[in-house]
């Protein structure tokens, strides 16, 4: 009988996951680069140093509080003498003191917090890391836009390239379909230094997504642990009531 | 097929075991219940020391400023106010300090680090009201020809000297208390810290 | 037992049916003694209602509904979800269980659903437990779709902007009925206000009373068993159905293995994929709600897609009114023809075990239009989507509509006079 009902199981099983060849259709396809996060403390310190010197002038964190980089390796001395300016205290949270209704005077949007757009950004074509690594990366000059600067993955973004000092110049080369980036005019890191900067920024914006991720998976492991032995013992103990049973 | 009858032992070792683990899982379980019950980040940041440059005081002015949410004076007392503690010292309920109400290091004559100025939570240890400023002395203050000057709380008359040490017979049973405070520099204190808790 | 503790016990018997209850529903209440696996699910049900509330009643210590913005300008009910995530000690794992319990809930009553599809539960004498169950289903999907709003992100809000919307296909009374149900003329902190209400208060309140009227049904005739005869039927002198075992002990035992495994697979999600691959926690609802931006892609949580899919399938205007109308129309029947089941099923055998093979082929569509209507809702539609969804919506409907007749034609197997065991 059991048997039965498993080879039910199977044949909607089979059919459920023909489903999705049957209803998948084209979408606009978005090509990300498989970000190379890094849970390293000195990459993530040294993002942190990137995110408050390029993005928290504009961006907020507002659900972070400066303390909480502790979980980095740094000291409170550290993130104030490091990685704050405007004399808050740690305990505060990273906002910032642009007024939301200029800024959206400057930009055309009022720009985002960032405390969570590492998750906010996944999608099925990638993480939110994959997609923020990319974004950084694919910047290029656009004499057609205010700022000067477009962007790849984000066309028409309101946001200048705030890393060029360091990435350089990049210009598209082709034509719509597969066009290609192309470094004019080199900045002050190489590409390949670029690159490891972009990651240890991105790896951090992830870390500040949820700081609880590493601990949420070390609890899990014992939990796990503990209920798989507490199943041991319920087994064993419903098979010997159970026993009593013909 | 009643129960008792077919306890046996392995039964019954499998049935305790399992208990004590459920406990434990259960208990497991009520921590982070229990734990959500406790003040969050957002608290304990708002009860961090609290930075106050004392240095733009003008001698008998007071300021106040917030640490955990509580009013905290910082009074820069003249000559004339020292000298007043002790006019006041025979008609107080604890002129010694002697009641656990400040830290060691305030434990003197006038409850503070540097006589000058006087650090002190505004709260009236009666019922919590924040008294208020009497400090010119005699009736000026509408507080009698004796009054050598200090803080009368509004709610149930309790007075306090300008070290926030309670008079005798007032409602309030203790001093006001000091807070744990240091000086980082020379005007500069923080409130809240003082390097050993 | 001492005789101080009987006397106690005699004392409160005296003034309350405590004796009696527990052995009414545990110590005495007779389960056949062939469940199997899928009959884990009702006690596991019960076990998340358990969860979602104490978890609940956590959140809501911490949780601010409240739509208007912040100093950094952010709405201060998303900024409360974040902060219970953040400042609260333990309050990321209290949110976790609760977000992934409202998920889990759907998973668990599904299959426990599909159980009660498989053995016949819902035949006479249990049509009333079948319908509280469908009740109580319609009610959590309130409570579900309620609570999804207080989040207050991207697809809280375009999600509760579209379902309320349906209402307002309703002819003569749908617009002012979405007013009403909106409090204001877009989602707003009304709207947020009085579904946290609904959500806290109301929908629990009679959840917790329809769960409690399901089981005391369930306990007055009995349960059903995979080979769906009646163990009453055959009794011993003392009047204990012979193919029954006292509940307490031997389900509760049997239960406490079924929850554990249970817990081990929830946690696992809890503790490794809280957001559930974006199924469970969608990446748009980490963007804080904006009325003047809809996300590319909304679609509302997985558990709702099957009867979403249904929804958009009707494209067709029909006797003078929209397709909207008939959609939601559409929809709504596709919940409620589920309470109308032990009417529809005509076959003289209550298990799939006896059924002939034309009622296992219809279970078999059935499931299968079901998941592929729920894998589609979560897509954005194209034509040829909307055509299969079409095709399964009415594969959907004629499972049900045409039981009457396929059940009836259907060559069963005799049922055994005893259930099977072993």
């Amino acid at each position: 009988m059991k048997s039965r009902v498993m080879s039910f199981i199977k044949r909607v099983a089979a059919v459920a996951l023909f489903a999705p060849v049957v209803a998948m259709a084209a979408g606009a396809e978005l090509h990300l680069d498989k970000a190379p996060v890094s849970k390293d403390p000195a990459a993530l310190q040294h993002g942190a140093k990137l995110f408050v010197n390029y993005c928290l002038n504009c961006h907020s964190a507002s659900y972070l509080r400066y303390n909480r980089l502790q979980a980095l390796g740094l000291t409170e001395g550290d993130i104030r003498d490091n990685l704050m300016f405007a004399g808050e205290k740690t305990g505060d949270l990273m906002r910032i003191s642009m007024r939301r209704d200029e800024a959206k005077k400057w930009f055309g949007a009022a720009p985002p917090d960032l405390t969570l757009v590492a998750r906010a950004r996944a999608s099925e074509f990638g993480s939110g890391a994959d997609w923020l690594y990319t974004y950084l990366r694919q910047f290029h000059r656009d004499p057609n836009r205010p700022t000067g600067w477009n962007n790849l993955v984000f066309p028409n973004v309101g946001m200048p390239h705030v890393l060029w000092e360091l990435q350089g110049e990049q210009v598209v080369k082709g034509g719509e379909h597969g066009a290609s980036l192309e470094l004019a005019k080199p900045g002050k890191l190489s590409p390949a230094e670029y690159d490891k900067a972009v990651a240890d920024l991105v790896s951090y914006i992830v870390w500040m997504g949820e700081p609880v991720a590493e601990k949420r998976k070390t609890i899990g492991m014992v939990v796990l642990a503990f209920l798989a032995g507490l199943f041991v013992l319920a087994f064993a103990l419903k098979k010997n009531y159970w026993k009593d049973i013909h | 097929m009643s129960v008792e009858q077919k306890m046996d032992s392995g039964r019954r070792t499998l049935l305790l075991a399992t208990s004590a683990a459920g406990g434990v899982a259960a208990v497991a379980t009520a921590v982070p219940f229990v734990a959500s019950l406790t003040p969050s980040e957002r608290a304990k940041a708002a009860g961090a020391p609290v930075e106050v440059d004392v240095g733009k005081l003008a001698p008998g002015e007071m300021m106040t400023v917030e640490w955990r949410g509580k009013p905290v004076w910082v009074l820069r007392r003249t000559p004339e106010m020292l000298a007043s503690l002790e006019k006041a010292a025979p008609n107080l309920s604890d002129p010694q300090s002697e009641k656990e109400q400040q830290p060691e290091y305030a434990k003197n004559e006038y409850r503070s680090i540097k006589p000058e100025y006087l650090v002190a939570v505004g709260i009236c240890t009666h019922l919590g009201c924040s008294p208020s400023e009497k400090f010119k002395p005699g009736a000026e203050s509408g507080m009698g020809e004796d009054w050598p000057g200090g803080f009368l709380c509004p709610c149930h008359g309790s007075r306090f000297d300008l070290a926030g040490r309670v008079f005798k017979s007032m409602p309030a049973p203790t001093n006001l208390e000091i807070p744990p405070y240091k000086y980082i520099a020379d005007t500069t204190i923080i409130v809240g810290d003082d390097g050993k808790a | 037992m001492t005789t101080k503790s009987q006397a106690l016990l005699n004392w409160v018997d005296e003034r309350f049916p405590l004796t009696s209850s527990i052995k009414g529903h545990l110590t005495e209440y007779y389960a056949p003694k062939n469940f199997n696996f899928w009959y884990f699910f009702g006690s596991l049900a019960l076990l998340v209602l358990v969860i979602q509330i104490v978890t609940g009643i956590f959140l809501v210590m911490h949780y601010k509904p409240d739509a208007s913005l912040n100093v950094s300008g952010v709405p201060v009910a998303f900024a409360s979800v974040e902060y219970i995530m953040r400042d609260v000690p333990g309050g990321w794992i209290i949110r976790y269980l609760h977000s992934t319990g409202a998920s889990a809930f759907f998973i668990v009553v599904y299959l426990h659903m599909f159980r009660g599809l498989l053995y016949g539960s819902y035949r006479k004498p249990r049509e009333l437990i079948w319908i509280f169950g469908t009740l109580i289903f319609l009610v959590l999907m309130a409570e579900a779709f309620m609570g999804y709003l207080l989040p207050w992100g991207q697809m809280s809000f375009w999600g509760a902007q579209v379902i309320v919307n349906l209402f307002s296909a309703i002819p003569l009374i749908g617009p002012d009925l979405s007013l009403v149900i909106r409090g204001d003329f877009v989602v707003s902190d009304a709207t947020l206000n009085r579904f946290f209400s609904f959500h806290v208060i109301a929908v629990p309140l009679v959840l917790i009373g329809l769960v409690a009227a399901h089981i005391v049904a369930l306990h007055e005739v009995g349960s059903n068993n995979p080979d769906g005869v009646e163990i009453k039927k055959k009794k011993d002198a003392n009047g204990i159905p012979l193919d029954g075992i006292p509940f307490h002990p031997y389900y509760t035992v049997k239960d406490i293995v079924g929850v554990v495994a249970f817990l081990f697979v929830f946690s696992a999600v809890v503790f490794f994929a809280p957001e559930g691959g974006g199924y469970f926690l969608e990446f748009n609802n980490f963007l804080p709600a904006d009325p003047l931006v809809t996300p590319p892609h909304i679609a509302p949580v997985w558990y709702f897609t099957p009867f979403y899919s249904i929804l958009r399938a009707v494209t067709y205007p029909l006797f003078g009114l929209d397709a909207k109308f008939w959609g939601v129309v559409a929809m709504g029947a596709s919940v409620i023809i589920i309470a109308f089941l032990p009417w529809l099923d005509r076959s003289p055998v209550k298990s799939m075990r006896y059924k002939g093979v034309i009622f296992k082929t219809a279970v078999a569509i059935f499931v299968v239009c079901f998941c592929i209507l729920g894998y589609l809702g979560v897509l954005p539609p194209t034509p040829g989507r909307t055509l299969v969804s079409q095709i399964c919506s009415v594969l959907y409907f004629a499972f049900f509509l045409a039981m009457p007749w396929y059940s009836k034609i259907d060559k069963c197997k005799p049922e055994p006079e005893r259930v099977t065991f072993k």
